[in-house]
């Protein structure tokens, strides 16, 4: 079991920085495109809203609606009054504990 | 690193902090999940890219092997990938700086730096050279205190921090969601996201995304 993590450890670390280093070492002529910046700009937007989806309303691999929806809830309102992204964050955290401690 | 314009630095410093606190569950979850304090603070300092971290001791911990920890990982570690294409030409570094440039390429320190842009290019190296810092800092501090402390902690849930992330993602995303092919995006890939969670392993329901804004970059480019 110590060996399966162990691999698991130094597995992810060299993957996860050869991955960030390959990124940043893509000649720039590929980038000159007009077509792939769009793109390039386009693909944080898809993979955050997707990770806000997944880590809101899932729990491994089924769809789990609870407290953390009415901190997302929070969020939103948060976000659209304009709110500094602590606030953002706190009040999510925030209404998010409320409801599970205390419904 | 020159004089420090004050909003950027105010934003990359709140970002690093909110962000970085929740290293406490991941060393909290890592040690629960049978890590040693070791293995979690080398996951944070090695690693430094907490979905691919809660992916990795996620599943292990859960019996999974080291390949299959490794391969959600790496899957949710692509898009650092993109994100360093995006940085490059931004940073424009070699040699040692791009490697350490490299490390603190993360969702925080993209982030920071692109809502920046009105600011000017020099905003924007400030703000991903101050957030990824700032949140390696916090990060790996915060993880050690959840690793030492996971017992005495008791549920994330409790403490709203399962909630905090998805909110710190929605702040992040929320500014760049300008035209009304962004904002159809974003609701596209939540709810491809969502609907393939059930049918596909961890991980390829927030890869698979990335297609739909290839596909949808193509479409508006018309």
């Amino acid at each position: 079991m110590s060996d399966t993590m162990w691999i698991g450890v130094i597995g992810t670390s060299v993957i996860a920085f050869a991955l960030k280093f390959t990124g940043h070492s893509v000649p720039e002529r590929f980038l000159s495109h007009p077509l792939i910046k769009r793109v390039n700009l386009l693909i944080p937007i898809a993979l955050l809203s997707a990770l806000v989806a997944v880590q809101s309303v899932t729990t491994k691999n089924t769809i789990v609606l609870d407290h953390r929806l009415a901190g997302l809830g929070a969020a939103i309102v948060a976000l659209a009054f304009k709110a500094s992204f602590p606030i953002v964050v706190l009040g999510a955290a925030i209404t998010s504990a409320a409801v599970y401690n205390f419904l | 690193m020159s004089r420090v314009s004050s909003p950027t630095f105010r934003d990359s410093l709140s970002v690093s902090l909110t962000v970085g606190a929740y290293g406490v569950a991941f060393g909290a979850a890592a040690v629960a999940n049978g890590f040693s304090v070791l293995q979690s603070c080398l996951l944070s300092l090695l690693t430094f890219s907490g979905a691919s971290q809660f992916a990795v001791i996620g599943v292990i911990g859960s019996g999974g092997s080291a390949l299959s920890g490794i391969a959600t990982a790496s899957l949710l570690g692509t898009r650092n990938g993109l994100y360093g294409v995006l940085m490059a030409p931004i940073l424009k570094v070699r040699g040692f700086k791009r490697v350490v440039a490299a490390h603190i390429t993360i969702d925080e320190s993209t982030g920071v730096s692109l809502s920046q842009e009105s600011r000017g290019l020099q905003a924007m190296r400030e703000g991903f050279w101050l957030t990824g810092f700032g949140v390696f800092i916090f990060w790996n501090l915060f993880t050690l205190a959840g690793a030492l402390g996971a017992k005495a902690m008791g549920d994330p849930s409790a403490w709203g921090l399962d909630a905090a992330v998805p909110a710190a993602f929605l702040g992040l995303v929320w500014p760049r969601l300008k035209s009304s092919t962004d904002k159809t995006l974003a609701i596209l890939a939540a709810a491809f996201a969502i609907a393939t969670t059930p049918f596909l392993p961890a991980g390829l329901p927030i890869i698979g995304t990335a297609l739909i804004a290839v596909i949808v970059g193509l479409r508006s480019a018309k």
